[in-house]
Parts: structure tokens; sequence; C-alpha cells
């Protein structure tokens, strides 16, 4: 809806959010605002016209928003829109925000995208509960600029006094939360007073229209002067480079900048910006762009990492103290499990507390249990993987996230501040070290971390090569995935979460053999990239992905152990290949494809693999274990 | 960075989420100038090369042009094209107006793929400016898998943080054009100098402003034979883009209901 208008077509145009409590006339506003500006399409308004007759119905500013059929039945706007004005100055785009108190989740996602805000308030009613609600929103996602429009003058004579009750009860809530509106301007948005036009009804007042008052608001800056915070968002190959994708939430990056990766803390310089079909290559790309980077080294990323400037890079917590705003049905409590996604990162979180939760219309915070629907609260987010956050205050693009349960979007967060891990834990050294273990053995210790489909013969290969390495002399352990079960892992299930420890327990112990200098043979099912890119943090130096992979349909056919048909008659839920995702390593070490051939020849080819990489030189080798290469 | 800029970017960012986290991915290539911006979009975020198939729902009922244009371009940018047929207008909702119904082809083309190929992503290059129902979308936006929207119940997406899982049983519409405008698109291709099929560009007074099938689709009065003199043209028309678009206007809201039964 609403014209493309020409002028100043060479910027973007201004996103702003009209706001409001249900019935304060947010629609009229911009429908009048459509209209008074000259940004209408033609026919729209006699196409208007000519419905609401053939309803029954007068002719409304606001039906020019209530575009589905539905709406117009039910008499409130759904959902957001997106709507083009334009003023002598520039372009505006209207993301309308509905004011219906159900409809929170959509305001959050029109207001999250504004850099500028009008609050609507009824001159007769004043500041109701949604009026309170939406400019703490406004608040809490960062839009600092906004006018108060208070309408429907008409009503109220267009009283002075009364816009300036108004006014005084709205910049007395505003102020508590830190915002101080440009302007509170007495308008009639149905007869179009202060909107485009300086009304002549209330001569009395002498401060901005609307549309003035807009042509003030500032563009939200670019955060190009922050750290460089870079998302990995994926890992491409450029014939046998890679390059690491993703865009540039804040900072600046160079060809020549040294980078760091967390978590690995790995450091590399930039080798190029790479790109198609553009005239000259990229030296510099800056926050808001989309790039592909190649390094000067190869260093392991990806999806969740992220390349930060080296000498400011984020901290690194296990705990966050947020500001959580909640959609969810079911209230937030303590001791709930959920994912939170910032960047590209995905992890799982617990709430560890709920410190508090905010009273919109008192702004008083107390203490509570629990979080209720489309309420606000300050929580604490604990996680066993380590996060990488920003405080939003510092740098918005870098502080924040949401949280998802299933697959459900249930609430937003801004990270008030990280929090120190206070574990009063001191790592001892140990008197004997690993190099000494492995010059001992003979062998170093290593992790070689098998994952693939339920059937595409990860056990079988694993036991296999620990017969074959263990009659060959060398300290070998197997950790099978369904053994752990039986013990360490016995209070885990198959959920997202659960799947996620049980992998991260197993990664533990795993790395405590490997120091000590054994090999690891670890056959998992470890269906999700993330997790197996935290066993690979967790192990360190010495961890190695072997993708054992055979088709689905012939793993089904082998079903060693039943699954299969038990997860096609529904008896085993989220099941690995059948009902729940298989996510293919996209760098595993090797691939061991098992779809055809006798087990031996994956078995061979591990033993060689497990050889060539924890074997020691000649003269660090005592002992007569090589006496597999012959 | 300038407005084309930031669109640019954007979109490729959504593109790179889209095959980064949808495992079965396709892309609509209705062969008019939305769509090839989109398949420019990609291979910029790919380097150059197209990582998933293109599908063009086919009617049987495209302009010559239009498909001499695919036929040229699949080779030239290297696509791998899907092209079946869509089911005979017979198959499709009798109660539907005349126009819709023959747009409804579409849709169906769309369901039979889906259960063809087992896709569970779409990439689409809907715009919110083109049409009042397209307004309301999301970038990442779920569907059951006969392709039905939910507008009254659509999940919150804000801070570019996009949710691509979805439970089964659902497939994904992803729409990373959802930001631009018409002229936006325009002076895109500009800029870039993508081809597009030449019955855009006026001939004899006449030009079309959206393409669709021979038959719904009407070209508009105008004299704007290259893309300078559209870009003019838009910044000073006052028509809607698809009011050459028969089955728009069928009845007040015959593309709302396209659009709920799973239409792009």
């Amino acid at each position: 809806m609403g014209a493309y208008p020409s002028r100043d077509a060479g910027t973007r145009a201004f996103p702003i959010v009209i706001v409001g409590h249900v019935d304060h006339g947010k629609s009229t506003l911009v429908g009048r605002l459509l209209h008074d500006t000259d940004s209408l399409p033609d026919g729209k308004l006699d196409q208007l016209r000519s419905v609401s007759e053939k309803r029954g119905l007068e002719f409304e500013w606001s039906f020019l928003l209530d575009a589905l059929q539905v709406e117009r039945d039910q008499g409130i706007t759904v959902d957001v829109t997106q709507i083009w004005f334009h003023t002598a100055q520039r372009r505006y785009v209207i993301i309308d925000a509905p004011g219906h108190k159900e409809f929170l989740k959509n305001m959050v996602t029109g207001a999250s995208r504004a850099h500028g805000a009008v609050l609507v308030v009824d001159a007769k009613v004043g500041v109701s509960e949604q009026t309170r609600r939406h400019a703490y929103l406004l608040h809490l996602l960062g839009v600092a600029q906004v006018v108060v429009a208070v309408n429907k003058m008409d009503l109220v004579q267009h009283d002075q006094q009364r816009l300036l009750e108004v006014e005084r009860e709205i910049t007395g809530y505003l102020g508590e939360i830190g915002i101080r509106p440009r302007a509170v301007i007495p308008v009639s948005a149905r007869n179009g007073d202060n909107i485009a036009e300086r009304s002549t009804v209330m001569g009395w007042y002498r401060g901005p229209t609307i549309t003035q008052a807009l042509d003030g608001f500032a563009r939200r800056p670019s955060p190009i002067d922050a750290p460089l915070r870079l998302p990995v968002q994926d890992v491409y190959r450029i014939g046998d480079r890679r390059a690491i994708v993703g865009r540039i939430e804040s900072g600046r990056v160079s060809v020549g900048d040294t980078v760091q990766l967390s978590p690995t803390g790995r450091r590399a310089h930039v080798a190029s910006i790479e790109d198609w079909n553009r005239s000259q290559p990229r030296e510099t790309a800056g926050a808001g762009e989309s790039v592909a980077l190649t390094l000067d080294e190869e260093i392991f990323a990806v999806r969740g990492h992220l390349l930060t400037a080296p000498e400011a890079p984020p901290a690194e917590c296990r705990a966050v103290a947020v500001r959580v705003f909640w959609f969810d049905e079911e209230p937030l409590r303590a001791g709930r499990r959920m994912r939170a996604r910032y960047g590209t990162a995905d992890v799982d979180v617990t709430v560890a507390a709920i410190e508090k939760v905010v009273d919109v219309e008192t702004l008083d915070s107390g203490p509570a249990t629990h979080v209720e629907r489309n309420g606000v609260a300050e929580v604490v987010l604990r996680s066993t993987q380590p996060l990488y956050l920003d405080k939003f205050a510092d740098n918005p693009r870098a502080g924040r996230g949401v949280l998802m349960n299933d697959y459900k979007v249930v609430g937003g967060f801004i990270v008030e501040r990280p929090l120190q891990a206070s574990r009063n834990i001191t790592a001892i050294r140990t008197s004997v070290s690993r190099p000494e273990r492995e010059k001992r053995n003979g062998h170093r210790g290593a992790v070689f971390w098998l994952t693939g489909l339920s059937g595409s013969g990860k056990s079988t290969i694993a036991n296999g090569t620990l017969r074959r390495l263990f009659d060959n002399g060398w300290q070998v352990q197997l950790l099978d995935g369904d053994n752990l079960r039986d013990g360490l892992n016995a209070d885990l299930g198959f959920v997202r979460e659960d799947r996620a420890e049980n992998l991260r327990r197993t990664a533990h112990v795993a790395r405590l053999l490997a120091e000590s200098g054994v090999i690891v043979l670890a056959a998992l099912i470890s269906p999700y990239a993330r997790d197996r890119a935290e066993a690979r943090r967790i192990v360190g130096d010495g961890f190695y992905e072997i993708h054992v992979h055979a088709d689905v349909e012939v793993c089904r056919l082998r079903d060693p152990k039943g699954l299969y048909s038990l997860a096609a008659s529904g008896q085993v839920a989220s099941f690995t290949g059948v009902s729940a995702p298989y996510e293919i390593p996209v760098q595993a070490d090797l691939v061991l494809d098992t779809t055809a051939g006798a087990p031996e020849r994956s078995i061979e080819a591990l033993v060689g693999y497990v050889n060539d990489r924890c074997g020691l030189g000649v003269g660090e080798r005592h002992g007569g274990w090589g006496a597999y290469l012959a | 960075m300038d407005d084309l800029d930031w669109l640019e970017a954007e979109s490729i960012y959504i593109l790179r989420e889209a095959y980064g986290r949808i495992d079965h991915i396709a892309m609509l290539w209705s062969l008019g100038k939305d769509s090839n911006v989109m398949i420019w979009l990609a291979k910029k975020a790919f380097l150059g090369r197209v990582p998933f198939p293109v599908m063009h729902l086919d009617t049987g009922l495209e302009f010559p042009e239009t498909y001499a244009f695919r036929d040229r371009y699949v080779r030239e940018w290297g696509l791998e094209l899907i092209n079946d047929a869509c089911p005979p207008i017979e198959e499709i909702d009798p109660s539907l107006p005349p126009n819709s119904r023959l747009a409804a082809r579409k849709t169906a083309g769309l369901k039979q793929a889906l259960a063809k190929y087992g896709f569970n992503g779409i990439i689409a290059g809907i715009r919110r400016d083109e049409q009042a129902t397209r307004a309301k979308e999301r970038v990442f936006s779920p569907r059951r898998n006969q392709g039905e929207w939910d507008f009254r119940d659509q999940p919150p997406e804000f801070w570019d943080l996009y949710n691509a899982e979805f439970p089964p049983g659902t497939h994904v519409r992803v729409h990373p054009l959802l930001h631009w405008t018409e002229v936006d698109i325009w002076r895109y291709i500009r800029r870039e100098s993508i081809p597009v099929v030449p019955l855009y560009f006026a001939q004899g007074g006449k030009r079309y402003r959206s393409l669709g099938e021979i038959g719904i689709t009407f070209p508009i009065d105008s004299n704007a034979g290259d893309i300078d003199a559209i870009v003019a043209e838009l910044e000073t028309i006052r028509t809607p883009e698809r009011a050459g678009r028969a089955m728009d206007h069928d009845s007040e809201d015959a593309f709302e209901r396209l659009r709920v039964a799973g239409y792009m």
C-alpha cells in the first residue's frame, strides 16, 4: 500500500512505528497521514469509500489499513503492515503496530525495525495500560526517539488545559523509563489537525506538526565504530580455500586485519573479502555488510562461532543477567530450560533465577516466582556452553537474542550484564604430564568421534578398530552412546537438551582419557553439528570427527537394534533420521561410507587413520607396538 | 552503504540463513523481474553459483518471450531447473472466480512439487509493497504442508534473528525481497545490469508492469522503453503494480483467498 514517492529515492525510507492503546486512533492517524501527505495510490480512497458504502458503513480513515477482510470484520488491525509516505524532506515507512493486548508479539516484530515512534494517546481517556506497555517496550527495544500525538482533540473541544493534563501524565511516565519525547502534539486525526497541516482551530499550539516532528528524527547510527562482531553464519568452499561468511553486526574489517575466533581463541589475518561480479574486490567492509572472508590460516570455524577484534572481544560467560519479554502462554519459571539464539549462536540455557518482574503500569518491580505472558522481567540465564555477549547498552546488536521452546519463539532478551563465573575452582597442575604418558604408551592420546545414523555401523567399526589397536599394544578405550546411557548418562532422555548434555558429559570423559594418553573411540549418533562442535571445543587438540555414512534406507534395513521399526510404529519418539534431524558434518576429518562393502574395509581405513594421527616419530617410540605396520 | 547496498546485504543474509538452516530448499523462479533479482542475489550470496534448484511452476501459458528468457538464462546462469507442468484447470476448486482459478494452478503445481521433491523450504520473491496481504508476511513464514497460511497467528520475528526451525509437517516460505519496493527492484536491475524479459519495456505505447500468464495479465499504457524511463515512470505513477493482474480483481478478497490457500 502507499504509492512509492519520488523524492529522495536514493536513501532508505525512515522506519517508524505507530503505537498506543487500542482505540486511541492509530489507524486513523496513519490513514490521515497518507492522505495529507498525498501518498495514496489513485483510486484507493474511492475504492474504500465504495466498499464502506456497500457494507452500509460510514467511511473511516482506518479502513485504509484494514486491508484484510477479517480485520474489517473484527474491527481490529491484526498484523504488521508496511506503508510508505513522504514529507518534503524524506520518505518514511510506517510499520503499523496494532494495539490489542493479544498482539504484543506483532508490535515487537514491527518496533524492532523502527528508528522512531509516534505514541498515540486519546485526549479524552488519557494514558492507558497499553500506552505504558508500548512505551516500555520501545524503551526495551532501544527506540529512543518518540513523539506523542494526543489524539481526538475534537472530542475535548480542542481544550489546551486538557492537553496539558495528558502531557503531564505521559511525560511523567516516559521520564521514568528514560524517554524524553521530542514533542507532545495535540491532533485530531479524523479532521487532519496538526498532522501535516497546522490546525486552524488550535491556534494556541505553537509546536511542530506530526510531520515536522518526524522530520526532526535522526537515523540510528550504524555501529561501525564499535568493536568487530561478525557471527559465523556458514563456511563455504571456494576451490580448496574456505570462506567464513556472515554479516558484520558491528565494527569493520579490512584485508590484513587480525581477527580472533570465539570460542577457540584462534587468531588469523584476513586474506581477502570474496565477492561475485564486483568490479573491484572489497578491501574493507563495515557494520551491516554481508561478507565472505578468507583467512591466511585454516582455523576451525562453524556456524555459531564469533569473529571479533582481538583487542576487544566480548565477555565470555556462562551466566548472564538479561531483561526478558515473554510471549508464551506458559509462564516463565526458574529452572525452565530453553534455547537462546543470538547472532548465529544457538545454545541451551536454564533460567537460573527470576530476579524481578516489572509492573509496566507502576514501574514497580518486585520478586516473583514466574513471568506471565506479555510480561517483562529481570532474569539470570545460565548455560553449560560459553556465551559471548556484549551489554545491550554498549553494543545493541551483539547484546540481544530470542528464546525458543521447541519450534516457537517464546521471548526476547537484552543483556544487562554478563556475569563473571565465580566457581571457586582452581585447576591443579598434575605431576605427570601428557607427553610423559604418551611417551610411555608409545602413541598420542586423541579422540576419534564417530557420528552417524543408527545402523550406519559406528559401533561395529569402533569395536573392530578397538580390537585391532589393542592387539597392537595401544592404550585404547571405547565410549559407546548406549553403554554410557546405562550409567553416567542414565538420567538423560532424547529431547534436544538431553542429547546436548549427553554429548557434553561424554566429551569431558573422552578428554580425561585422552589427556592420560589413551586413544578414545567415541561412537555416538550426535546428530547436531552444534553439539559436535561443542565436543571438539571441550576436547581441544587431538579431536577428529569421523562421519560414518550410510543411506538412511540402508540403515533402516540393517536396523541392528530394531529401533527403526519401533520408530516407524511411533513407539520411539524423536528418532534420528526418522522423526528427528541428522545434520550431516560439513567439515568431517574422515568420512567412512558403509553403504556398500564389508565393515572390515572401514575398520582398516580407520586403523590407518588413527595410526597416522597418533603414531610417534621413530625417535619417540619404544616397544613393539609398531608391528601393526607390518 | 546506500539504500540498495542495505537491501542487498539483508537479502544475502537471509539467503544464507535459509540455505544453511533448511536442508531441502528450492527457489521459485517465476521469470519475472523480482525473481531474476533474487537469483542474482543468490549468486552473490554463494559466490557465483546457485546451490539449490530453481523451480518454474509452468502452466504452459507464459508468453513466448518468457520461455525464451528461461531457456537462455538456465544455461547462462548455470541453474538446476525444475519445471514440471502444473495440474490442469479441471483439478482446481471450481468455486474460485475464473481468473483466480487459473492462478490457483500455480498453487497446485507448488504443492505437487513439495510432495514430489520433499522440499521443506521454498524461497519466493514476494514484496510487502506489492499487495496488501503480502504486506502481512514474515521473512521466514511457516506453512502447513498443504501450504495454508495462518495469517492470524504468525510467529514473532525481530532483530533479524529468524526462526528457520518448524515442526514436522510444516514447510517454510522464505522471502528475501520482502522489504524491497518496486522501484528498488528496477534501480537494482539498472545498477547491476540484470537481464529481464523484454515485455517490461514499452512497445507501441504499452508495457507489462507485472508478468503473469497470457489471458490474465494485461499491459499498462506507457512509453517507458528503458530502465531509466521505467524508474522515472514509477516515481510518479499512482496506480498499483498488480493492476494488470486480473486475479487480484475477481472479487474483493480473491487474492487473500488465494494466499491463505498457499499461493505465493
